[in-house]
């Protein structure tokens, strides 16, 4: 049989990887299975402002990157790969990917969030053509030209910002009269020049070159000329590999409360895969250094 | 074969008339989700002696990047005989990537 590790984390952004440091400094045999690249959602970010320690702020990028080296450098292990499926059961855990089964005694669920889509006609047809859901990535081909942002809660604030910078117009479509945003980005949104405002509005229908939104009170229906949409809505968890397996709540988040601990004995979710109040970087690695602390006590069930 | 750097100048020779499919990388460096692939593409222009691997860097080819209109980074595209056989946007598993060829 093939090794058998103490803890397999799916997922390598900064919970998965504060997970695997935990776990490694307390001398458990660990491998990260990751998509892509160390960071997850943070490599989206060029400036994350509330980490602490950072007091000029940090890239997201070079801080997965970090987090990623300073887990490896106690000895856990990184393998470029997606799980595609699991199986969980109380006495063996079983990450399926393309390169192979691993095997774990306890596995962290660390699968994080992705953008959520507005579902409206044209939305997908002119994905990376008009409709983007990266504005650090993607805000720069838009020099000079009207975009709109649709949202109004963190990323939307923060995109509309960003583009502000960048964008001859912005124009942002939220379907409440007030942002969600946190304070620190009113103030610079509803100051900047080049900022417009389509408050009670819902996006119906995404066109080349326009969209169309619909006052949430009047009906009324409007065309606004754009040459391109960022959408910003908030994200969804990644938890369809643990679907029919572990409990989710009405948003599909796992379900684990402050342990961690799922309804399946040494299966663990971190991060913002995990029903939580707020999803940021700083309680993702909180969740991973408890997961772990938990993951240790269950392992010292299997020995007794 | 290392990644190969393309430029306007070397674009027609390199990945136009190149004898091999080549793959070719839109990005930019203040990109993350652009540099998440980095690797994965370095590990496949290793591996892989029948394809080519080329970037192109936005920021210092507008013009091939607007010419391939390229409005949103990483963009892939698999060029053979100078023409686009498969293309997907976004940073993908290396599998994925694999997969397109
Ligand atoms: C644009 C943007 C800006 C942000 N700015 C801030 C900020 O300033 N401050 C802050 O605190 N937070 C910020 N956040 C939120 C923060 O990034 C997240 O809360 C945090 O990254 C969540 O960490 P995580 O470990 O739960 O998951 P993620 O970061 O989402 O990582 C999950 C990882 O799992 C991998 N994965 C998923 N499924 C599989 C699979 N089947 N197999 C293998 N790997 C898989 C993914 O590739 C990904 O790398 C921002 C988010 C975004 C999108």
């Amino acid at each position: 049989m093939s090794k058998v590790y103490d803890m397999i984390i799916v997922g390598g952004g900064p919970g998965g990887y504060t997970a695997a440091l935990y776990a490694a400094r307390a001398g458990m045999s660990v491998v990260v299975l990751e998509k892509l690249a160390a960071g997850g959602q943070m490599v989206e970010t060029p400036q994350i402002d509330n980490y602490p320690g950072y007091i000029d702020g940090v890239d997201g990028y070079t801080l997965g990157q970090q987090m990623c080296k300073h887990a490896e450098k106690y000895g856990a292990q990184t393998r470029y790969t997606e799980v595609t499926k699991l199986s969980l059961q109380p006495e063996m855990k079983a990450a399926e990917t393309p390169e192979g089964v691993y095997y774990g005694k306890t596995l962290v669920v660390a699968t994080g969030a992705n953008p959520k889509h507005l579902g409206v006609p044209g939305e997908q047809e002119l994905l990376g053509r008009g409709v983007h859901y990266c504005a650090s990535c993607d805000g720069m081909f838009y020099r000079g030209k009207t975009v709109v942002v649709v949202g109004g809660g963190n990323t939307a604030a923060a995109d509309a910002l960003l583009l502000s910078r960048v964008a001859e117009k912005v124009i942002l479509v939220h379907r409440r009269d007030t942002l969600r945003a946190a304070r620190v980005y009113h103030k610079p949104l509803m100051q900047a020049q080049n900022v417009e405002f389509y408050w009670n509005s819902q996006v119906q229908e995404i066109r080349s070159g326009e969209i169309v939104v619909q006052n949430v009170h009047s009906g009324q229906k409007n065309t606004i000329p754009c040459d391109g949409v960022f959408v910003g809505i908030g994200r969804q968890p990644a938890s369809e590999l643990v679907k029919g397996m572990l409990e989710l709540d009405e948003g599909n988040y796992i379900v684990g409360d402050e342990t961690t601990a799922t309804n399946i004995p040494g299966v663990f979710a971190v991060g913002d895969v995990r029903a939580k109040a707020l999803r940021q970087i700083v309680t993702a690695v909180s969740d991973g250094a408890v997961a772990v602390h938990y993951a240790e006590e269950y392992l010292a069930t299997l020995t007794e | 074969m290392a990644v190969l750097h393309i430029t306007k100048d070397t674009f027609e020779a390199e990945v136009l008339n190149s004898d091999k499919p080549v793959l070719l990388d839109f990005w930019a460096s203040w990109c993350g989700p652009c540099r998440m692939i980095g690797p994965i593409l370095d590990e496949i222009a290793d591996e892989r002696e029948d394809i080519k691997v080329c970037k192109v860097n936005v920021d210092e080819e507008p013009e091939l990047a607007s010419q391939y209109q390229v409005v949103s980074i990483p963009t892939l595209l698999v060029i053979e005989n100078g023409k686009i056989v498969n293309q997907s946007l976004g940073a993908k598993p290396k599998a994925q990537i694999l997969a397109m060829l």
